[in-house]
């Protein structure tokens, strides 16, 4: 069945992305019920078993995890979604994502942390989370999308990478978004591109499943298909098995770097916005590029030169396009709902002294006014 | 559910190793070992090709038999494997999947997935090592460490109660329950049989040996002879009474435990939503598009 119209829809954000996953492919999800998460779970469960899919509820997040990836091995394109506690059980098999190199995509609907935290409140809390919650140095992409239309866009987008690249996908965003309604316009299936897995080929007895096959990602064997590997977290070699030599362990680790960073035009994605002659250039992202854009039309009203940098790609940081395109003089101000997590990211590339952060952790969106407020605040002092 | 294409062959076990991986790493006398000669027996007898055949394991020295056999294998996480085999079997029902399991991996860690997977009844065949202990750290209390019984965490001997797996999967769910002991290979190979050909979730207990760590702790003797013993704690019902004398009294029963005719899960989801039950179309497709 191929769609033929351009379809307006009103839906909400959670919706948004299980209808993206459906039209990249997306065969199976496992989940376990989070607020503000669970209506991703709910639209999966009803469209999936139309497209010959499989939904399941797990016993827990950690099985989710487990399964999706299972799924993932046996050829399928998948997808899970959760919140913040859900996240944190999710990890272990997040690192068995990025270590065996199993595509896969994770929604995480931020709300209130630490621990249960502000079920219905949103937050921008798991920025690090998503960078570095899984042990050991791990690639990971993540993707936080700033309305119901990119939501969509975004999602397609994660599972494009996922399989293109071999690497877990996270796409952050927030309870505000994730609930916020708005219309957005579902593509033709055959506008957009959809990036199937590289199988393996060639002789089986010579095959290694772990073995660059150009770009740095390795191709993947079907279970089936001739090629029996082996699929393990323990660090392996290019054959597939456990190795503790210390030169092929550098080696194996390095490419798994690598194949981000070889790829990184693919992976990058930002919006920038009169950064080059800005005195002050705001860096958000997700719910509070909102509240920002609105800022910034206030501040221009009253002649201050601001900017907006939003990074689409979290992780990694699209540093070479911040540097090229933000004026190397502006002061640069980083509001987000959280104690200033991207902030000291920010601070990383562009210097301490430049940089101010605007934190907010009291449950509640940052407001255009408290941004403009801030904005004000430092253009007088610069 | 298993199609069996008999075959003629011999069983010679080096067809379904990766003996390029010999020497393999398992302690002498480790029970494990023959547990896995009487499953790839069995899988060589049902006629279950290689190719299809996906072994899905967890972490110890039981987790760590998966590697050894020449098929899909995935070494997954601390107790986990069923997570993986069950989004596995649900992607690719043209798949037989194994599960490898042992005493800490399923019943501590992965107790919760384990009563789930036998609660849900999809056609997995899940092999839990029992070797009263985990071994692959060094000899620690397990969940089914016997009363009184010395580990490197117990230094005055075991006082915690033990599971039954074979109790706990029954009263899960799981659709057929067994259990053996190692000393019983073809026994063992032939329960195997069984478990694989059923249709829903099979769940076989192996009574295994850890000689090195366990036995030694606890001065229960050489390989052989901590095979023995487990044949003298088998309750004498199993053997219809005919039996030597009990070393020990427990409740050990072995064979088929439990069986019933219950949905497959698979099956019972595709029904639900009014769809043919047949494998995929083409696995290769990885998610048609409509
Ligand atoms: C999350 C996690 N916790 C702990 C461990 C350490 N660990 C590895 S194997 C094992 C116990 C295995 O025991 P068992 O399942 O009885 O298998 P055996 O080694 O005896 O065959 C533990 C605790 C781990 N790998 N992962």
């Amino acid at each position: 069945m191929k769609k033929t119209q351009v379809k307006l829809q009103a839906i909400q954000g959670n919706h948004s992305s299980a209808l993206a996953a459906i039209d990249a492919g997306c065969r199976f999800y496992a989940g376990y019920p989070i607020t503000p998460s669970s209506e991703v779970a709910e639209k999966m469960s009803s469209l999936l078993p139309d497209v010959d899919g499989v939904f399941i509820q797990m016993e827990d997040e950690i099985a989710s995890m487990g399964a999706i990836l299972g799924a993932s091995l046996g050829g399928k394109k998948v997808m899970t979604a959760t919140s913040g506690p859900g996240f944190s059980l999710k990890q272990e098999h997040i690192g068995f994502a990025a270590g065996a190199e199993i595509p896969c995509v994770i929604i995480n609907v931020m709300r209130g942390g630490p621990s249960t935290g502000m079920p219905t409140r949103p937050s921008q809390g798991d920025v690090m989370q998503a960078r570095w919650g899984t042990h050991g140095d791990h690639p990971v992409i993540v993707l936080a999308p700033d309305s119901v239309a990119e939501i969509y866009q975004q999602t397609l987008r994660a599972f494009n990478l996922a399989e293109q690249l071999r690497v877990p996908v996270v796409v952050l965003f927030d309870e505000v978004l994730g609930h916020l309604v708005e219309s957005i316009t579902i593509p033709e299936a055959d506008t957009f591109e959809r990036v199937e897995r590289k199988w393996a080929s060639g002789p089986e007895a010579e095959f290694q499943p772990y073995r660059d096959s150009g770009n740095g990602v390795p191709e993947m064997a079907m279970p089936g298909s001739g090629y029996r590997v082996h699929t393990t977290g323990l660090t392996h070699a290019e054959h597939g098995f456990p190795t503790q030599d210390p030169e092929i362990v550098e080696r194996v680790t390095e490419r798994l770097f690598n194949k981000i960073s070889a790829n990184y035009s693919l992976v990058e994605s930002y919006e920038a916005e009169q950064c080059e002659k800005a005195d002050v250039v705001i860096v958000a992202y997700g719910i509070t590029a909102r509240a920002t854009r609105r800022a910034l039309r206030k501040a221009r009203e009253k002649g201050i030169g601001a900017g907006l940098f939003r990074p689409v790609t979290l992780w990694p940081f699209p540093q070479e396009r911040f540097i090229e395109e933000v004026n190397p003089d502006a002061q640069i101000l980083v509001p987000e709902m959280n104690r200033g997590q991207l902030s000291t990211e920010i601070e990383r590339i562009a210097g301490r002294e430049r940089v101010t952060s605007l934190p907010r952790f009291d449950g509640e969106p940052i407001s255009p006014q408290q941004i403009l407020e801030k904005i004000v605040e430092i253009t007088a002092h610069g | 559910m298993v199609e069996t294409g008999k075959t003629t062959q011999e069983f010679e076990i080096r067809d379904y190793l990766r003996t390029e991986l010999m020497p393999h790493f398992m302690c002498p006398g480790c029970g494990h070992g023959i547990a896995l000669r009487a499953l790839l027996w069995a899988i060589h007898d049902l006629g279950i090709a290689k190719d299809n055949l996906a072994v899905v394991s967890g972490i110890g020295c039981s987790g760590r038999t998966a590697a050894y056999i020449d098929a899909n294998t995935i070494h997954t996480t601390h107790g986990r494997p069923l997570s993986f085999a069950t989004g596995l079997k649900l992607a690719r029902p043209d798949l037989h999947v194994v599960v490898i399991t042992g005493d800490g991996d399923s019943l501590a860690i992965g107790g919760n997935h384990l009563i789930h997977a036998c609660r849900r009844n999809l056609d997995i065949t899940c092999v839990l090592l029992n070797n009263e202990v985990y071994g692959m750290t060094g000899g620690q209390v397990s969940p089914t460490t016997s009363a009184g019984r010395y580990t490197t965490t117990t230094p005055a001997g075991n006082h915690e109660p033990v599971f039954d797996a074979c109790e706990l999967a029954t009263a899960a769910g799981a659709s057929f329950v067994g259990r053996e002991i190692t000393m019983h290979v073809t026994a063992l190979r032939d329960l195997f049989v069984q478990g694989l050909k059923h249709s829903g979730f099979s769940f076989i207990e192996v009574i295994s040996d850890c000689t090195e760590i366990y036995g030694r702790k606890n001065e229960l003797g050489n390989s052989p002879e901590m095979v023995m013993s487990h044949k003298a704690d088998i309750r004498p019902e199993s053997y219809g009474n005919v039996v030597d004398e009990p070393f020990r009294p427990t409740d050990l029963n072995v064979g088929v435990l439990s069986q019933t005719d219950r949905p497959e899960y698979y099956t019972a989801y595709r029904q639900h939503f009014g769809k043919q039950v047949e494998g995929n179309d083409d696995p290769k497709k990885g998610g048609a598009v409509t």
